[in-house]
């Protein structure tokens, strides 16, 4: 179970995305998870190996070390790409539930469902209304929680995002003050302002996102509203029919293709 | 064989899981084997290597170390997060078995279709009610027993900064430092909690099925 096992999982979820949705999860995996696979891990490898003080006091290093970093940048991004990206599962399983319940209906033989058979209700694109509206909504304002949370964290624990190269440190058993060099602070420094903008990029999109929603839902509310005005006992089924589809015709053209198969 | 192929083999039992149970599947793979594989076994990778004794004398590391992590932190939550995974087999074999026995009816003759076999989904009635109860009752047996064991032997939760060993041949009392003992706190905690999360849906999903087998009984009689 590592990063390959969560694109799998999230890539079923980015079948129920919006555009902006899926283009997010690209700058999710592409720009974060891989940069801390290949370039982030290697540069804070040797963090607490090459992290000397200026003491042969037993003990004195390992202190400060624990002292100065209480949790590594490393780690800190691993658990904040893991609680960014969860969210998305509460989509899936609300998909995976409505489909659930729509192939007992079809196991139970009711006549209002449309289907042929089982594979086209696997096959189904839910559209995003009603309360997947709503889970979906959530998942954006949860994961943009935890990136405000995590970007905080870091700023707090770190004392803003830029790695000294030098520290002080005067914690037993360290003899007096001591002064102890960080590993490769100007790459660390590099790393950390890299990932806190791409961050930043991710929070953008999540609020663009989130207006994107909103507005869909207003224009779709006032839609609704002006129909029932003009036409209040006019069945609309046929036009309401053609507007879905013209609308999931215009969606999908609008999605690009962006490599996840579920 | 590594947890991904734990994962390959428990996604099989997942269709035949309730909700609750599909809810705790994605929470042992994601919050806690994930976690272990990506991020904690960093922090524990330099344990021995970085564990530092106030000393020059040979082996007085080795044996600190030794008495004061018997077994590694790591090593106890694979154990814990394999043991607790396997009671789903049990399901997973039981569903197998009844399949198994329909495929041998329609292979004597009855009108079975065997496609719709493959498909079906099995609810969870009857002995695989009880398979199933079990599993979980097993599940909660085995992440409590571990908990317990962590607790005894590390003296809590916390990770100390320092211990003082004076086990032979260390001479007197001899200060060792454990290496990044305020990460270790941290994941040690996030893992309790993950556990206690999974502990409590756990519980939920045994209610859960307790209260289906009363309601479809109390349906029965009239």
């Amino acid at each position: 179970m590592d990063w390959g096992a969560l694109q799998t999982i999230l890539g079923g979820v980015n079948k129920h995305s919006t555009s902006i949705g899926k283009i997010w999860l690209t700058v999710l995996f592409i720009f974060r998870i891989m940069i801390l696979v290949v370039a982030a891990e290697t540069v804070w490898g040797d963090e607490q190996d090459d992290f000397v003080c200026n003491t042969l006091q037993p003990g004195c290093k390992n202190v400060c070390y624990d002292h100065f970093f209480p949790i590594s940048h490393i780690r800190l991004w691993a658990l904040q790409l893991i609680f960014v990206s969860t969210p998305a599962l509460l989509v899936a399983m609300h998909v995976a539930y409505r489909r659930h319940e729509k192939k007992r209906q079809f196991r139970k033989g009711d006549q209002k469902c449309e289907f042929k058979d089982i594979e086209e209700i696997r096959r189904q694109r839910f559209r995003i209304e009603g309360a997947l509206w709503w889970t979906y909504t959530s998942s954006i304002f949860c994961r943009l929680a935890f990136e405000a949370v995590f970007m905080y964290a870091f700023y707090f624990m770190y004392d803003g995002f830029r790695m000294p190269r030098l520290m002080k440190c005067d914690a037993w058993p360290c003899p007096n003050v001591v002064d102890c060099f960080v590993s490769r602070p100007t790459e660390k420094t590099v790393f950390t302002i890299f990932m806190i903008a791409v961050s930043s990029i991710c929070i953008l999109l999540n609020v663009a996102e989130l207006c994107y929603l909103l507005t869909k839902f207003f224009l779709r509310r006032s839609k609704r509203a002006g129909n029932q005005k003009h036409h209040p006992n006019h069945e609309n089924k046929e036009e309401t029919k053609q507007n879905e589809m013209n609308e999931l015709i215009s969606d999908s053209c609008q999605n690009p293709v962006i490599g996840f198969t579920s | 064989m590594d947890w991904g192929s734990l994962q390959a083999v428990l996604g099989g039992v997942n269709k035949h899981s309730t909700s609750i149970g599909k809810i705790w599947l994605t929470v042992l793979f994601i919050f806690r084997i994930m976690i272990l594989v990506v991020a904690a076994e960093r922090v524990w990778g330099d344990e021995q290597q970085d564990f530092v004794c106030n000393t020059l004398q040979p082996g007085c590391r080795n044996v600190c170390y030794d008495h004061f992590f018997p077994i590694s932190h790591i090593r106890l939550w694979a154990l814990q997060l394999i043991f607790v995974s396997t009671p789903a087999l049990l399901v997973a074999m039981h569903v197998a078995y009844t399949r198994h026995e329909k495929k041998r009816r329609f292979r004597n003759g009855e009108k079975i279709d065997i496609e719709e076999l493959k498909n079906e989904k099995i609810h969870i009635r009857g002995a695989l009610w009880w398979t199933y109860t079990s599993s979980i009752f097993f599940r909660l047996v085995f992440e409590a027993v571990f908990m317990y064991v962590f607790y005894y032997m590390y003296d809590g939760y916390q990770m100390p900064r320092l211990v003082k060993c004076d086990a032979w041949p260390c001479p007197n009392v001899v200060d060792c430092f454990v290496s990044r003992p305020t990460e270790k706190t941290t994941f040690t905690i996030f893992m309790l909690a993950v556990s206690g999360i999974c502990i409590t849906l756990n519980l939920a999903e045994l209610c859960y099925l307790v209260m289906k087998i009363c309601t479809k009984d109390s349906k029965k009689t009239p």
